[in-house]
C-alpha cells in the first residue's frame, strides 16, 4: 500500500510539469498579451517595452518558461501576477481555501440527499418515489449550473433578500461566511446531485441482485441493516464518484465562482485568463491539478480500506 | 396605512437586529467594473475607474479636476497647488505655488519634498523610492515633464520637454504620496499599497485583495467645501454585469456604474435612480486610410450619413448614449463648427457613392472590420455593430465585421494594421477617452505619432493638422487653444477618418437613497457631495 502511495506521488511529478507546459503554450498560443489591459490605450511605445522588459515577457519563450519553472522548483516561488504584482501563491492559497470550503459544503449538500434519494429510489424501482427522484437527478444533471446560480440570486436575494447577491463574506466571522457561501454552495450542488443519485441507484440496484442480499433476505434482516449491508458493498463506486465531483467543484467551478463574485479559485481562473496573467494561471493551475491527483489518490487508498477486495499496486 | 406601519416596525427590526446605529452620513457602497480593487499604493491602475473610485478618493494632484457641475466640461482646478504658473521668457519651466497645512493621512506634513519625492518615484529609475507598478501606471503620463526641483518648502518647479501648454493636464494624473509613510512601512510599495496613506478625503481601513476595499472620512482633509458627508465608503469589484445587477437589486450595493442597458427599464420602475450624461468617451470605427475602399473621403463620408445614431441609441442602448459625429461632442469646448452634420440621411450617402464612382451595381470593394466581443468601455459591441453593418449595407457598403475578444482587439490594434494578421483588416471598433488635447487629438491625428511611436493606426497624415496641433500646444491662452482644437476638429470631422458613432453618456444606476450626486462631464467622479439616506 504506501510503496503504492509513493510510487502515485512520485507520478504527480510528470503530470504538473506537463500541465503547466501545456497551459504555458496554450496562453502563448493565443492572441493578445497582459500588457494590453495593463497599459492603458495611450501608453506610448518606449513605455509599453519598459515594462515588458521589467516583466521579462521580451524574452523568447522557452526562457520564460524556464525560468518560470526554476525559481517554482528551486525557490518555491510560483512568482507575482503581472496584473496586480501580489504574489502568485498568497492569492492561490486565499482563493483555494475559499473553493475547498465551497466545495465540502457542497459535496454534503450532494451526497446527504443523493445517497438519500439514490438508495430509496433502487428500493422503490419502477415506482413512483423513483420516477420522481430520477426526474430530480436528470434535473440536476441537465439543467446548467450558473443559469440556476442567476436563478436562485432573482429568487432568494432580489425578490426575498434572504441571502447576498454575491461576493465574499462582508464581515469577518462564521456568519457572514455562511450567508454569502449558501447560494453558490446550492448552485454548485445541483450536477453533483443528480450524478450522485444516480450512481447509488445503480450501485445500489447491482448489489441488491447479488445473491447474498437473498441470503440476507431470507434471513429475515430487516431493511435498515439490509441497506447498511447494501451501502457498504456499494460505497467504492459511491466514493470514486464523490473525489471526481469534489475535484470538479475545486478547480471546475469557473462559472458558479464568476456568476456569485465567489473569491475561489475558479473566479481568480477566469480574471487570470482574460487578463493573460500568466504567472497567476500557471500557478492556479499547478495548485488545482496538485490537488486533483492528491484528491484520486485519497480516493484509491480509502476504496482499499473500505474494500479488502480491491487491491492495487 | 397598515402597510406604513407594518414597514415601519419592519425597519425597526432590521436596525435592532443588524445592529447599525443609524448614522448621520451612512454607508456608501459601490458595485464597480473592475475584477479586482485597483492598485492603492498611489499610482491606481485599472484604468480610469481605478483613478475615479481609488486613485481620487484616496490619493491628490496637484491640480484636480473640477467635478462639482454637471453642465460644462469639468476643468482643471487647484488642488494641492493653489496657483502654477509658466515662465515668460523661458516657457519650460513651470512654478507650482503649493497649499500650506496639509496633511498626509499618516499625519506627516504636504510640501515641496513630497512632490519630488513623488515625482521621482514614477520617472526616476535609479531612484531608491522607485515604484515600479506607479511607474508603469502613471510614467508615460508625464512624457513631457523632464524633472522637478525643489524651490522652498511650498514651491516647486517643473521643467519639461518642449515648450507646451499641455503639461498642467499631465500633472492632474499624478498623484502625492507621503514619503514619511513610505519609510515607515519599510520603504516597500507593496506595503505601502496595504496602509496607503494620502492627502485625498478618505483614508482605507480595510482591504481584501479582490473582493472589498473599505474607507473613511479623512476627518483633517483641508478642503472644507469637500469634506465627505458619508461617513464610509465600501468599493467592491464586481466584472459581471448580472452580479452588478443582483448586487443592487438585492440592496447590497447602493450603485453600480454601467448597469446592462436592457435593465434600465426596470430599474427605473423598481424605483432606481439612473444617472447619465455626457463625458469625454467616443465609440467609433477607426478606418484604415491607405487601402482600399477607406482610401476614398467620399465614401467615408458616406459611411458617416449612412448610420442611424438616433436609432442605436434609442431603440438598442435605452438612452444611454448620443449620437457622435465627431471627436467631442456638441457643446464640448473642442468641437467647433464642422461643415458636414453627419445627420442619417441614406439618400446623401447613396449620392456620395455614386460621386466616388460607383453606383448601378457597381459597389464599392469589401470592408473587414475588427470588433470585440465586449470590453471595457464598448457597450454593446455585438448588437451595435450588427446595425451598423445592416445601416452601411443599405447605402451600398459591404462591411464583414470580425469579432475578437477585447485584449485580442487591444493587442492587435495597438499594432497596427500593417502586420501579417492585420494586414487584410480595414478598421477596427475601438472605444476612446478623450479628456485632454493630447489623448484627444495628438496621440491619433499628429502625423509623428504614427505606430508604433504612438497610436495613428489609419495613418491620418494632414500638414494643416499638425500645424494646428502644434500651434494650440504653444498657446498658453486657453481660450485661444480652445479656438484651436475646434478649428482642428472641424479639418478631423471634415476628413472624416473615423465612421464616428455614438458617445457613452456612462450610465450609473443608484437607490433613492443615494442623494447629491453630480453626474459631471468627466471619466472622473466627486463622492464627497453624495450622503445615504437610512
Amino acid at each position: 500500500m504506501w510503496s503504492l502511495v509513493l510510487r502515485r506521488l512520485l507520478l504527480t511529478l510528470p503530470t504538473l510539469l506537463g500541465a503547466s507546459l501545456i497551459v504555458f503554450a496554450m496562453v502563448k498560443l493565443a492572441p493578445g498579451d497582459p500588457i494590453s489591459i495593463l497599459m492603458p490605450p495611450d501608453a506610448g511605445k518606449a513605455e509599453i517595452e519598459a515594462v515588458k522588459e521589467a516583466l521579462g515577457l521580451d524574452r523568447p519563450l522557452p526562457v520564460q518558461y524556464l525560468k518560470w519553472l526554476e525559481r517554482a522548483v528551486v525557490h518555491g516561488d510560483l512568482g507575482r501576477s503581472i496584473a496586480t504584482r501580489r504574489p502568485v501563491v498568497q492569492d492561490v492559497l486565499d482563493a483555494l481555501r475559499n473553493s475547498v470550503i465551497l466545495a465540502v459544503a457542497s459535496s454534503m449538500l450532494a451526497l446527504i440527499p443523493g445517497l438519500a434519494l439514490g438508495t430509496l429510489a433502487a428500493f422503490q424501482r419502477g415506482g413512483v418515489v423513483d420516477k420522481v427522484v430520477s426526474a430530480v437527478a436528470i434535473t440536476g444533471v441537465s439543467v446548467p449550473h450558473y443559469w440556476a446560480g442567476i436563478m436562485l440570486v432573482i429568487v432568494f436575494s432580489v425578490q426575498l433578500g434572504w441571502f447576498p447577491a454575491m461576493g465574499g463574506p462582508s464581515d469577518p466571522g462564521i456568519g457572514p461566511y455562511i450567508r454569502h457561501m449558501l447560494l453558490p454552495a446550492v448552485a454548485l450542488a445541483l450536477i453533483p446531485l443528480g450524478v450522485i443519485t444516480r450512481v447509488v441507484r445503480s450501485a445500489v440496484l447491482d448489489i441488491l441482485a447479488q445473491e447474498f442480499v437473498l441470503t440476507l433476505r431470507v434471513k429475515g434482516l430487516y431493511t435498515g441493516s439490509l441497506v447498511r449491508h447494501v451501502l457498504k458493498n456499494a460505497s467504492p463506486q459511491i466514493l470514486t464518484v464523490m473525489g471526481l465531483q469534489f475535484g470538479f467543484a475545486l478547480g471546475g467551478s469557473v462559472l458558479v465562482e464568476t456568476v456569485f463574485s465567489w473569491p475561489g479559485t475558479g473566479y481568480l481562473l477566469n480574471i487570470a485568463i482574460f487578463q493573460r496573467d500568466m504567472p497567476l494561471l500557471q500557478g492556479i493551475i499547478l495548485v488545482l491539478s496538485t490537488t486533483f491527483v492528491l484528491l484520486n489518490l485519497a480516493v484509491d487508498v480509502l476504496q482499499s480500506l473500505i474494500d479488502p477486495r480491491i487491491v492495487r499496486g | 396605512m397598515r402597510s406604513t406601519a407594518t414597514g415601519i416596525a419592519v425597519l425597526f427590526l432590521v436596525a435592532a437586529l443588524t445592529g447599525t446605529a443609524l448614522a448621520q452620513g451612512g454607508t456608501l457602497r459601490i458595485g464597480m467594473t473592475a475584477s479586482d480593487i485597483p492598485y492603492t499604493g498611489g499610482q491606481a491602475d485599472n484604468g480610469f475607474e481605478g483613478l475615479r473610485f481609488v486613485g481620487y478618493q484616496i490619493y491628490e494632484p496637484l491640480i484636480n479636476w473640477d467635478l462639482t457641475h454637471g453642465d460644462r466640461l469639468a476643468a482643471p482646478t487647484p488642488g494641492l497647488a493653489e496657483s502654477w504658473s509658466v515662465n515668460k521668457a523661458t516657457p519650460t519651466l513651470w512654478t507650482f505655488k503649493l497649499r500650506n497645512g496639509v496633511q498626509f493621512h499618516d499625519g506627516s506634513p504636504f510640501n515641496a519634498d513630497a512632490v519630488v519625492f513623488t515625482f521621482e518615484s514614477v520617472k526616476n529609475k535609479d531612484a531608491p523610492q522607485f515604484d515600479r507598478v506607479g511607474a508603469s501606471n502613471t510614467g508615460f503620463r508625464l512624457s513631457l515633464i523632464k524633472s522637478v526641483r525643489k524651490i522652498d518648502d511650498y514651491t516647486v518647479e517643473f521643467e519639461s520637454v518642449k515648450p507646451s501648454s499641455f503639461v498642467p493636464y499631465q500633472l492632474l494624473y499624478l498623484l502625492m504620496v507621503s514619503p514619511a509613510n513610505w519609510a515607515k512601512v519599510g520603504k516597500d510599495w507593496r506595503k505601502y499599497a496595504e496602509s496607503p496613506s494620502g492627502t485625498g478625503p478618505f483614508r482605507v481601513t480595510r482591504f481584501v485583495p479582490r473582493e472589498r476595499l473599505e474607507l473613511e472620512v479623512n476627518k483633517a482633509y483641508w478642503n472644507p467645501k469637500r469634506m465627505p458627508k458619508i461617513d464610509k465608503l465600501v468599493l467592491l469589484p464586481m466584472p459581471e454585469p448580472t452580479t452588478r445587477l443582483a448586487a443592487l437589486r438585492s440592496g447590497q450595493v447602493d450603485w453600480v456604474e454601467v448597469p446592462p442597458p436592457d435593465s434600465i427599464t426596470a430599474l427605473k420602475g423598481q424605483g432606481f435612480q439612473i444617472v447619465t450624461g455626457p463625458y469625454p468617451h467616443n465609440w467609433g470605427h477607426t478606418l484604415r486610410l491607405d487601402k482600399a475602399p477607406w482610401d476614398n473621403k467620399l465614401l467615408r463620408k458616406a459611411a458617416n450619413y449612412a448610420i442611424d445614431r438616433v436609432g442605436i441609441c434609442k431603440n438598442l442602448l435605452n438612452d444611454t448614449c448620443v449620437p457622435g459625429t465627431g471627436v467631442t461632442y456638441k457643446g464640448h469646448p473642442w468641437f467647433g463648427n464642422p461643415k458636414e452634420t453627419y445627420e442619417y440621411n441614406p439618400e446623401k450617402a447613396k449620392a456620395l457613392i455614386k460621386q466616388a464612382g460607383y453606383g448601378d451595381g457597381r459597389r464599392p470593394p469589401r470592408a473587414v472590420h475588427l470588433i470585440s466581443t465586449s470590453g471595457s468601455g464598448q457597450m454593446l459591441p455585438l448588437a451595435m455593430n450588427e446595425l451598423i453593418q445592416k445601416n452601411l449595407k443599405d447605402v451600398g457598403l459591404d462591411v464583414d465585421v470580425q469579432p475578437v475578444e477585447w485584449n485580442t482587439l487591444l493587442t492587435r490594434w495597438r499594432a497596427g494594421f500593417h502586420t501579417p494578421e492585420n494586414e487584410g483588416l480595414n478598421a477596427w471598433n475601438i472605444s476612446l477617452a478623450f479628456p485632454d488635447p493630447s489623448s484627444a487629438f495628438q496621440r491619433f491625428f499628429h502625423s509623428k505619432s504614427v505606430v508604433p511611436t504612438s497610436v495613428n493606426t489609419m495613418p491620418y497624415i494632414n500638414p494643416e493638422a499638425d500645424a494646428t496641433i502644434e500651434a494650440a500646444e504653444k498657446t498658453f491662452d486657453v481660450k485661444e487653444q480652445d479656438r484651436l482644437l475646434g478649428k482642428l476638429h472641424e479639418i478631423i470631422v471634415d476628413d472624416a477618418p473615423w465612421i464616428f458613432i455614438v458617445h457613452d453618456l456612462n450610465p450609473r444606476a443608484m437607490s433613492a437613497k443615494v442623494k447629491g450626486f453630480v453626474q459631471p462631464q468627466s471619466w472622473f467622479v466627486d463622492l464627497t457631495s453624495v450622503s445615504v439616506t437610512k
